[in-house]
Order: C-alpha cells, then sequence, then structure tokens
C-alpha cells in the first residue's frame, strides 16, 4: 500500500527517494502520527517533500491514493462504538508481531494479520458487519493499518473537518511550472552571474599570506588579491507591441529583474522579428534607431544575448526579404538572426508563451531552429534551462583574457523531476 | 516519545508544524523550515528550546559564512601573533582551536537545541559540507587529529528564505517545513497570544484591512505576521477607536498608519493610484 503510494508520487513528480521513504515507515514505526488520516498526512508530507513547489503534486497523489480510504475512515467512526474500537486498536497487532512484520519486509503481510483479525472480531460483534466488509473487499484496508487506523477510536472528533487539507491544494502557486514574479526571476537570473577577479590588487589574501608567511619561516609575507566582481555581459532584446501586449507585464519584470544583476546590461526593442535595426526607446522608435550591424560590431562575442518574444507571427515575416510588417526590409529576419547565432555562440531565445502550443505554431518552429532549440519557456524551470545555455563555456581559441575568470562554484541547473 | 512540542504562550503552531517538529525531535533528524519573511521561522526554534526546556544555540548564517566555522576555526593568526613574541602558549595547537555553535551544541549535557538561521544566505556549497556533520553528528578536529562526537543529539532547526535552492543531498537528511502564512482565524490566535484582551472589535477591523492589504496585487512586499503585530501596537498605543477603522473604506483611503504595514515607496505609491482611481469611480 505504503509502496504503491511511493511509486505513485514519484510517477506524479514528487522527486521522493528510498531514504525518504524509510525515514518516513521509521517515523511511524516510533509512533509520531499514530494520529488521524490527517496526521498521517502532515508526516508524509513533512518526509516525503523537501520543497513548497512539489506540496501541490504531492497533495493529488495523496488525494487519488487515499481518497477511498478516507471514505472508509469516516464510516467507521460513524458506525462502530468507540471503546470496541480503541480495544481493538490495542489488541490488533502487538509490538513483537509488529517488528516481525517488518522483518518478513512486508507491510503486504501486515494486512493479511490485521484483516485476519478483523474478520475474526466480525464473528463476535454483530455492530462490525459493514465495516470489516468494507475493510475486506476495498484495496483501500490498507489503511487500516497504518497509524491512522490504529488510532480510529480515539480520533474521531479530530476527522469532522468538512474539506480534507489535501484537497484543497493550497499550494498550487508554488509549482515551479507555472510563471513567475519578479523575485523568482532574480533568482534565476542570479545563476548567470560570473565572479571573476578584476582591477587592482587590493584585499588582503588571508589564506595566501599565512601560507606565504609560514613557508617564509613565520616572518610576515602579504599577498593581495583583486576584489570579485560581477562579470557577466549580456544584451537584451525585447519585442513590443503586436502579439507580444498579453505578454508584456510578464516581459517588463524580466526586464526589471535584469537590470540589477549584471554589470553590463545593454537592451534593445524589436517588432515581432529581429531586423536590420533596434530601438532603445520605444517613442522613438523610427527616430532613434540603432543598426545591428552597429550592435555586431560594438559588443564582442563574450555577451549573452537574450530575446524575449513570442515569436508568433506569419512565416513570411521570418523567412521572406520584406517580410516585415512596418517596413521594407532587404534581407529577410531570418539572414539577421544568422549572424546574431554567429556572432553570439551564447544565445538563447525566452518565449513567453505557453510551450505546449509550440509546436502549433510555424514561426516559432522556425524560430527554434534558428536559435538552435535554444528556446526556453518564461518560467522558472525554462530559466534555469536558458541560463545552463548561456553559461556554457566558449570553444578554446575564443577565449579572451578579459572575461576569464571562476564561475559561481558549481550550481548546476537543479535535474527535472522525475 | 516523552516529550511533544505543541506550541506555547507565546508561539501559536499550527497542527502540520507540531507534526513537523515532533517527528523530527523523535527521529532526531534536523528540520528545514522555510516561509514568507515574518511568519516566526526563527522564533520556532527559540519556542522549541522554550516548551521542551533545552539550552539553545545559535548559528547565524551570512553570505560570508563558511561550514567550517561552525564547527571550528583555528586562529592561525593569534598563533602566528604569539609565535613572534615566543608566548608559550604557541606550543599546543589545540589554545588555538576556536568551538563553533555546532561544537558548542555537541558537547552540551542536556539534549540542546541548534538553531541554523538562514541557511541560504550562505555560499552554495554550505549545506554540502554540513551534510556528514548533521547525519552523524560528529566531526574530524584535523589539527588536533580528535573526533568529535555529540553527547545528544541535538534538535536541530534550519531556516531558509529561499534565495536558494538547496542541495538534494542535503534535502534528503532533513524534514520539511513550509510555514504557511496563516488564515484569518489563526491570525487571530497569534494576535490574541501577543496582545491579550484586545477589544474584540479592534481585532475583528484590524485583521480585515490587513488582509485587505496583502490581497492587492501587484504589492512588491506583502506584509506578514510580523508587521501585522506592530500594526496593531501602533493602532493600541494610539488608541484608535475601531470605529475609525471600519468608517474607512481601505478602497478609497490608506489604511491608518500604513508605514507599518507597507515598507517601500512603491508600494505606498500603488496604493494611492488604486485609492485615488476608486474614488473617481464612485
Amino acid at each position: 500500500m505504503l509502496v504503491k503510494f511511493f511509486f505513485e508520487l514519484r510517477k506524479g513528480g514528487v522527486p521522493v527517494t528510498i531514504t525518504e521513504f524509510l525515514t518516513l515507515l521509521a517515523a511511524l514505526r516510533a509512533g509520531v502520527a499514530w494520529a488521524s488520516a490527517q496526521d498521517f498526512y502532515y508526516l508524509a508530507r513533512t518526509t516525503l517533500v523537501k520543497d513548497e513547489r512539489h506540496y501541490d503534486r504531492f497533495d493529488r497523489v495523496f488525494a487519488e491514493i487515499f481518497n477511498g480510504a478516507q471514505k472508509l475512515f469516516e464510516e467507521i467512526v460513524a458506525n462502530v462504538p468507540d471503546e470496541w474500537l480503541r480495544a481493538l486498536a490495542a489488541r490488533t497487532l502487538t509490538e513483537e508481531e509488529k517488528q516481525k512484520v517488518e522483518a518478513l519486509g512486508g507491510w503486504e503481510k501486515l494486512l493479511e494479520t490485521l484483516r485476519q483479525r478483523l474478520e475474526e472480531q466480525k464473528e463476535r460483534h454483530q455492530g462490525g458487519n459493514k465495516w470489516i466488509g468494507t475493510q475486506g473487499t476495498s484495496a483501500f484496508g490498507a489503511n487500516g493499518y497504518n497509524p491512522e487506523g490504529i488510532r480510529i477510536g480515539q480520533a474521531g472528533s479530530r476527522n469532522r473537518r468538512a474539506v480534507k487539507v489535501w484537497d484543497r491544494r493550497e499550494y498550487r502557486n508554488f509549482d515551479d511550472t507555472v510563471e513567475l514574479g519578479t523575485r523568482n526571476m532574480k533568482l534565476a537570473l542570479r545563476k548567470l552571474r560570473k565572479f571573476a577577479r578584476e582591477g587592482a590588487q587590493d584585499q588582503l589574501d588571508l589564506d595566501g599570506t599565512i601560507n606565504a608567511t609560514a613557508r617564509n619561516a613565520g616572518l610576515l609575507d602579504l599577498k593581495l588579491v583583486a576584489e570579485r566582481r560581477n562579470a557577466v555581459k549580456v544584451l537584451l532584446f525585447l519585442d513590443v507591441g503586436g502579439s507580444m501586449d498579453d505578454h508584456i507585464r510578464v516581459c517588463e519584470e524580466l526586464f526589471s529583474a535584469a537590470r540589477t544583476e549584471f554589470k553590463h546590461l545593454e537592451y534593445f526593442y524589436f517588432h515581432n522579428f529581429l531586423y536590420e535595426s533596434v530601438w532603445k526607446d520605444n517613442r522613438r522608435r523610427f527616430a532613434a534607431v540603432t543598426p545591428v550591424m552597429q550592435i555586431l560590431r560594438t559588443y564582442g562575442h563574450d555577451y549573452r544575448v537574450i530575446f524575449v518574444g513570442d515569436a508568433t507571427m506569419s512565416p513570411y515575416e521570418i523567412t521572406q526579404p520584406g517580410g516585415s510588417v512596418e517596413h521594407w526590409n532587404k534581407e529577410a529576419g531570418s539572414v539577421w538572426m544568422g549572424r546574431m547565432t554567429a556572432a553570439y555562440p551564447r544565445l538563447v531565445w525566452l518565449n513567453p508563451a505557453d510551450a505546449d502550443r509550440w509546436e502549433y505554431t510555424a514561426s516559432v518552429r522556425i524560430t527554434r531552429e534558428l536559435v538552435d532549440e535554444r528556446m526556453y519557456p518564461v518560467t522558472i524551470q525554462g530559466l534555469d534551462g536558458a541560463i545552463g545555455a548561456l553559461r556554457r563555456p566558449l570553444g578554446r581559441g575564443r577565449t579572451g583574457s578579459q572575461w576569464g575568470g571562476e564561475l559561481i562554484p558549481g550550481h548546476e541547473p537543479s535535474p527535472s523531476p522525475r | 516519545m516523552t516529550e511533544r512540542f505543541a506550541g506555547t504562550d507565546r508561539y501559536i503552531a499550527t497542527d502540520d508544524l507540531m507534526m513537523a517538529v515532533n517527528a523530527a525531535v523523535t527521529l532526531g533528524r534536523p528540520l528545514l523550515i522555510k516561509g514568507e519573511p515574518g511568519t516566526g521561522k526563527t522564533q520556532l526554534a527559540q519556542e522549541i528550546a522554550r516548551s521542551l526546556g533545552k539550552p539553545m544555540f545559535e548559528w547565524h548564517v551570512k553570505s560570508t559564512s563558511k561550514a567550517q566555522q561552525g564547527l571550528y576555526e583555528y586562529d592561525a593568526v593569534s598563533r602566528l601573533r604569539d609565535s613572534q613574541l615566543g608566548d608559550a602558549r604557541v606550543h599546543d595547537i589545540a589554545n588555538y582551536i576556536l568551538k563553533g555553535s555546532l561544537w558548542e551544541a555537541f558537547d552540551s549535557e542536556v539534549q540542546p537545541v541548534l538553531l541554523i538561521d538562514e541557511i541560504d544566505k550562505a555560499d552554495i556549497e554550505f549545506p554540502n559540507d554540513l551534510l556528514r556533520e548533521l547525519d552523524r553528528m560528529e566531526f574530524y578536529v584535523y589539527e588536533t587529529r580528535r573526533l568529535v562526537k555529540a553527547r545528544n543529539r541535538p534538535i536541530i532547526v534550519i531556516t531558509s528564505n529561499n534565495e536558494k535552492e538547496l542541495p538534494d543531498a542535503f534535502l534528503r537528511r532533513c524534514f520539511f517545513h513550509y510555514i504557511r502564512f496563516p488564515d484569518e482565524a489563526t491570525m487571530a490566535r497569534i494576535v490574541e497570544v501577543h496582545y491579550p484582551g484586545l477589544k474584540k472589535e479592534l481585532l475583528a477591523e484590524a485583521l480585515g484591512s490587513f488582509f485587505q492589504v496583502r490581497e492587492t496585487p501587484g504589492l512588491k512586499k506583502k506584509p506578514s505576521t510580523s508587521e501585522l503585530l506592530d500594526w496593531i501596537k501602533l493602532l493600541v498605543a494610539e488608541d484608535i477607536d475601531p470605529a475609525v477603522l471600519r468608517s474607512q473604506d481601505p478602497k478609497k483611503t490608506l489604511p491608518i498608519l500604513h508605514g507599518a504595514l507597507l515598507k517601500n515607496e512603491q508600494d505606498v505609491h500603488l496604493f494611492e493610484q488604486l485609492v485615488f482611481l476608486n474614488r473617481r469611480v464612485r
């Protein structure tokens, strides 16, 4: 029964490990939750779930597995006299029996025993008919043993709650596949920060000094190092207008989050797709444009490039010269995008539109191909993926000294939940 | 199980929180607590220590903290100075080993409570460096070649503000609890604990306005429990009449003494705009 629960949790996307599962069993045996179904729920949650983002998934699986058990449980309380149950709880299984069954390695076995006991009880008590009937046939009879079952008699009052906690699904918002707020975004983008020692050597290197002093037979030998500074440079391209209007808020949040995270950040706007020019000020978008050629010349290839756009348009706007909806472009958008990806090896496209719908839009597919599949949704997971792509070190030969330096010690993007 | 934590006269614990604490205490595992700022994460450890009558050790983690500092530090600089001055102490390295909070907790005669506060502030490797220490409750002092073992497995409470994700290996060893923002009933009990005998009407009105403020979309920093408590303190100190609170439609005016609730100018500004809009509509 609980083994099934364990596997259902894993299937449901809660990353539970065997160690944690064993801890839960240990806690049950230690009698931490010989309380109600609700206590069991709390105990299971505190031992198995280690991130509030997974609370919702846990709730769903729990509801699915234990719903029947809960109903059964209520029936029991309704139909069986209290003293009877209390006595049963005390008598059902002795400590040695529990240990013996544990040793045999099977909760299933344990359930068998319990079921037998209940069968015996039936012979002697008329009142028990309905309960045992249910228990015998239901797959959830298992729950009869685990501690909530034993507590049945005493716990009656605790269980009156109309809505079960796990059915309320209060933790829906923490699931990380949903979109995110500025703060979360900042946290995600922070992973992109890279520190390098730059500038004058003006900080005392304590470890180095001690080391050097020791080598110097105890005579002080001061060592200095340069300060660590954030060394990530970013070019941000934001799509404005048209189909992006729905996503403008998300974009702005991304923008405001990005601003505080990097030392060098340049941002530009474009409409629908990248052509020969972009602009920095939406009010003067036709007056003060920046040619993309100039960008390619100005910013070194060590810049990381982030495009934000839904890439939803007519495919011709990407593939054909003159495809732009606003002006006559001599060269197709795909050509300009090609130049971009060639100049900046670390480039990603963030797409605020729902990732499920990407496949159905031709222009999104084309754009994905153009950026070598480096298109990510604007969710924490998506951002993690994008940051991972942006952090990839450049190939040899391109490595310039001005941006050498170590990354923040090894934080890899978290593995996917399964 | 001998003792159970069930909240205290100063701290209201929900059922699920009690369960998490008791499970962690029974099995001797660290308990990781997350939650919005101001929901009493740090206070929890103090209250556990108080209610179970145990000594308390605190380790406040900063961005520069190293895991090693919680165990012990080797004060090499003092030793260097002493050696230059010809101090006799220099010959025994143990003189320069400074105990950290974890060591102190391990040394305690009775089972202590150890709070590791804001573990997410430290470097990303910090939790990984504590795996063995938290699991086996022992560590090795290389300088003196001595194994330090916990006399009594301490009750460890770790708090995190979610600024960094914690490594899986670390999480696996902990029990986890997320302190949800309290609902109105729980909040009323919390306020009652802090300000016993508060006028019923004032409490009801204050809570009403408070939750309305919290639910305003787009707030940068939502007010939390501690802010509510401050606010109520102010209301009591200023002797505000509940009728004044009631007469104020929070949609039309800023809540009275809003400085205690709204902590940055953007939020105040947002509120003013909403108020302005609502006035024009009516």
